[in-house]
């Protein structure tokens, strides 16, 4: 039996493993009860203002520089607060926003091809498989048109047209072409922006830069955010940082799975501390896994790298029907024993079906046994992306104008130049929708606490559409987060907190006292076998396809890896220098924790939706089935304690502007 | 393959270094250079030996955190990234000599992580446009000639990794600077400043003791994005333009 064929729909509904326990349901109230399209306006109305003579004396304290964090820092800086900014980069401008390739989304309607802000919210609520807040959404919405301005004011070199003007392309899941870009490296554009800008209040003595610093614990203090404990990871040592509000825009946590299109450093670590403190963690096990990636070569690779989905529209996808022949040379295949498996199971979509599913065949097929590349592990990780056809079809100029550089990064990277012989490429964890769960003001569940950027949960719910996150990183940082984040610190400045104030002191000792268990297991294994093997066990049972039995033994597996780091782990060298090993371990620490919530979370949701699959609920078609009566909620968890079962807290989805329905690519 | 490294190792910042020779064996070709060097830090910790220190974050050639003078050169022997290289490009038994960046604005911390904190000093000097948050115009009230923002881009690709001050014997950052002041230059919004940006930028380049450009074109061979050196031309112009303004 292929994997192909359609299951039964039925969802088991019996008990809930004793992994968890359920709290009372979560809500937003700050966003206004008036007309959606009335909302933000309101909302910013009525968020109380500070004086422009009292600002300097209000504190913001923001973990991570990347689109979100950088353009926050600059906005507030700008307003006169003073600003702490921290990154774990020598840099503000290395951080991972600046790997993003495709585009920025804007509902600017330049090409009058009916685009609007309604279109832009619909389109981003329907790609994220009716798992988002409306109200966020349609706020994202609104201001994407003034994330455009602003960057081109700052001098960002977005692609333009013979007669100036900016260029716009389409991208996956949307009808109209509203995407703006800088060739393949509009990230990278729109980072240096944010950090220009953030620099330049540097300069000016509003915003204070703390690079190769890692946040390792939030400052609670009756019941308020109000610092960090910070690592200098220079000189080892532990900083007290305190504020009078503190934001997190830390980032994704893809690399729980280890490989990953994350940058190295990426980590879950800020946003888990603060979820142990009080934070509510919402669709932990919301990720997106993106089908075009270069595969893994080895045991030795440390990290993945994406390939512009745009390559499928010309490419076609296939293995040997046989798996006798996956280790031949391709080109000596002839066409009968190949199988175009897209094209044969979609003919409507064939190549150009929707990231999850591409992803989940390619994984299928592999399952199969007739994956192609080198094996690694029992199994070849790979399908081809055969260009031969639009080759012939196109010619070869034709073929490097439109896919030229990324044929370029192909061949750089695996020594095989497309043009000769087909590309291999396999599924990669790209992004995670879950995040801190945040309400209309983007605060957590601890007062004065923020989360911004892929941080938080809020926008894409269960699928982020191309281009996407950008917009709402920027969104975010400059738009929403210095309008919101007034309502609290209007009620500032908070009495002074003491360095030796008893919250204080706890949370350093408990960084300090993590730091010498750490160097003091010397164990036999390294940090990166641990992770190796945690991405291993969340690849496998909480990837692409979850089943019930697949996510309960991964967390058995999980809490024995656990149980083993803490005994076994070796990291060598001292706390008091530059040490890249106990860095490492101390995220993997975290990785190890969160990689048990995703399973949980996972394993809670039965139904499939966007990104999270489970084998048990999907269409004839294979496609996600969703339970709107039994799961339009967002699952945001509450920290119970070490060994505790996490707290389950409903928030429920209200559709009052959109109508659910069924997603569907026919 | 089998390989035999010499690496710079060191301690900390006040700490005498040294180069120290290593063996790598089983190498493959399709390793990443910093995947090679993440395999001989695996054989390092099962050794009880503390592994080498050195800085990279995406490994896709972007965010322009590594970087590394492998064998005399910034970032190996291709125009790419350290992360890029691939070790495809070196053959079994070859030696490799493995250093940090080396520039007096660029002091070593550890082994081979170095501090370019004064990148983002140079920025913080002059390095953007001031526009602040909600003051912008309408993006199409303002249309940029195609050449002209094409230009713009080409200059503002720089990754400020620092590899153009590593190769300059003069350890001149001119390229880095040159390439900001061409890419904001380029644009009409970038004009009210144009003149102080360039004084103030390489004020701070000399305080940061950064050396003068001398026109030999090390840095734009080393550079992984291939920045040309008509920005070190374009830097001159603009400083000549502003000197005249002031005098």
């Amino acid at each position: 039996m292929t994997t192909t064929t359609p299951e039964t729909t039925e969802i088991a509904t019996g008990p809930i493993h004793g992994l968890y326990t359920e709290g009372d349901p979560v809500a937003d109230t700050k966003a206004p009860d008036v007309p959606i399209a009335k909302m933000w306006d309101q909302r910013k109305f009525d968020a109380k203002l500070v004086n422009p003579s009292n600002r300097r004396k209000l504190s913001v304290i923001i973990v991570g520089t990347g689109l979100a964090g950088a353009s926050a820092a600059a906005t507030l800086g700008e307003a006169g607060y003073h600003v702490k900014s921290f990154c774990y980069q020598d840099s503000p401008r290395r951080a991972h926003s600046i790997a993003a390739q495709g585009g920025i989304n804007a509902a600017k309607n330049y090409n009058d091809d009916g685009d609007s802000v309604y279109r832009l919210f619909y389109d981003t609520v329907k790609g994220g498989d009716y798992r988002s807040r409306e109200t966020n959404v349609y706020r994202l919405a609104e201001e994407s048109a003034n994330i455009i301005d602003q960057c081109v004011a700052q001098g960002v070199p977005f692609a333009r047209e013979y007669g100036g003007l900016l260029d716009n392309r389409s991208f996956g899941g949307v009808q109209v072409a509203r995407t703006f870009y800088a060739a393949g490296q509009t990230g990278q554009q729109l980072l240096i922006g944010a950090y220009q800008a953030m620099e330049r209040q540097v300069g000016a003595g509003t915003v204070e830069q703390f690079t190769r610093h890692e946040m390792l614990e939030v400052i609670v203090v009756e019941g308020r955010a109000r610092g960090i404990i910070a690592r200098d990871m220079v000189t080892g040592e532990i900083e007290t940082h305190l504020a009078d509000a503190v934001v997190l825009a830390s980032g994704g946590y893809g690399n729980v799975f280890y490989l990953s299109t994350n940058a190295m450093g990426c980590n879950t670590t800020a946003i888990w501390r603060a979820h142990r403190k009080g934070a509510y963690f919402g669709n932990p096990c919301y990720t997106q896994i993106h089908p075009t990636c270069i595969p893994v070569a080895g045991d030795y690779q440390s990290k993945l790298t994406l390939m512009s989905e745009s390559l499928r529209n010309d490419g076609r996808i296939w293995v040997p029907k046989r798996r006798e022949d996956c280790d031949k040379d391709p080109r000596e295949i002839p066409e009968e024993d190949r199988d175009y498996y897209l094209e044969r199971i979609y003919p409507s979509f064939g190549n150009l079906v929707p990231r999850d599913i591409a992803s989940r065949q390619a994984k299928y097929v592999c399952d199969e046994g007739r994956g192609v590349g080198p094996l690694v592990g029992d199994f070849r990780r790979g399908v081809y992306l055969d260009f031969s056809e639009a080759l012939s079809r196109m010619s070869k100029e034709a073929v490097a104008e439109k896919y030229g550089n990324l044929f370029d990064m192909y061949q750089r990277i695996t020594g095989e130049s497309p043009y000769e012989v087909p590309m291999r490429i396999y599924p990669a964890v790209h992004y995670t929708m879950g995040g801190l769960w945040v309400d209309y003001d983007l605060e957590t569940t601890i007062p004065g606490l923020y989360a911004a950027g892929e941080a938080n949960f809020s926008d894409h719910g269960a699928n982020r559409l191309g281009a996407s996150s950008l917009m709402q990183c920027l969104a975010d940082g400059y738009f929403v987060l210095p309008n919101t984040i007034r309502d609290y610190l209007a009620n500032g400045p908070f009495p002074k907190v003491s360095e030796d104030a008893p919250e204080v002191v706890e949370a350093r000792a408990a960084v300090e006292d993590r730091i010498t268990r750490l160097l003091n297991v010397q164990g036999e294994r390294s940090v990166d076998s641990f992770h190796k093997e945690l991405g291993q066990i969340m690849w496998e049972y909480c990837g692409m396809e979850r089943t019930e039995e697949g996510l309960l033994k991964a967390i058995d597996l999980i809490r024995a890896l656990r149980e083993e780091y803490w005994r076994n782990v070796r990291v060598l060298g001292s706390a008091d220098t530059l040490n890249q090993s106990l860095e490492k371990a101390g995220r993997v620490a975290d990785f190890l924790e969160l990689g048990e919530l995703m399973c949980i979370d996972a394993l809670h949701r039965r139904e499939s939706c966007g990104g999270h699959f489970r084998a048990e609920s999907q269409t004839e078609d294979g496609e996600a089935l969703r339970h709107d009566d039994e799961f339009a909620y967002v699952a945001a968890w509450e920290f119970a304690g070490e060994g505790a079962k996490p707290v389950l807290h409903k928030e429920d989805l209200v559709y009052k502007a959109i109508e659910l329905k069924q997603r569907s690519y026919k | 393959m089998n390989l035999t490294l010499k690496i710079w190792r060191q301690a900390g910042p006040k700490a005498k270094g040294e180069m120290v020779t290593y063996q790598v064996t089983d190498i493959s070709p399709d390793m990443s250079f910093l995947e090679m060097l993440d395999v001989l830090n695996e054989d390092l910790n099962a050794k009880g030996e503390e592994p080498i220190a050195f800085d990279s974050d995406c490994r896709e050639g972007i965010c322009g955190m590594c970087g590394l003078m492998i064998s005399g050169k910034a970032h190996g022997p291709e125009v790419t990234t350290t992360c890029q290289l691939h070790m495809r490009s070196f053959h079994d038994g070859d030696e490799i000599t493995i250093e940090p960046w080396r520039a007096d604005a660029f002091p070593v911390i550890k082994d081979l992580v170095v501090d370019r904190s004064a990148f983002d000093r140079l920025i913080q000097a002059g390095g953007f446009i001031s526009v602040n948050t909600g003051a912008a115009p309408e993006a199409h009230s303002v249309p940029v000639p195609k050449p002209r923002a094409d230009r713009a881009f080409d200059a503002a690709k720089c990754i400020g990794c620092g590899a153009c001050v590593a190769a300059c014997p003069n350890a001149s950052a001119m390229l880095f600077l040159g390439a900001k002041v061409t890419h904001l230059g380029e644009f009409p919004q970038g004009q009210p400043e144009r003149s102080a940006r360039v004084v103030k930028m390489l004020t701070q380049h000399d305080l940061e003791g950064f050396g003068g450009c001398t026109n030999i074109g090390e840095c734009t061979n080393a550079c992984p994005k291939e920045i040309q050196q008509d920005v070190i031309n374009q830097l001159n112009i603009d400083l000549r333009h502003a000197l005249q303004q002031m005098t």
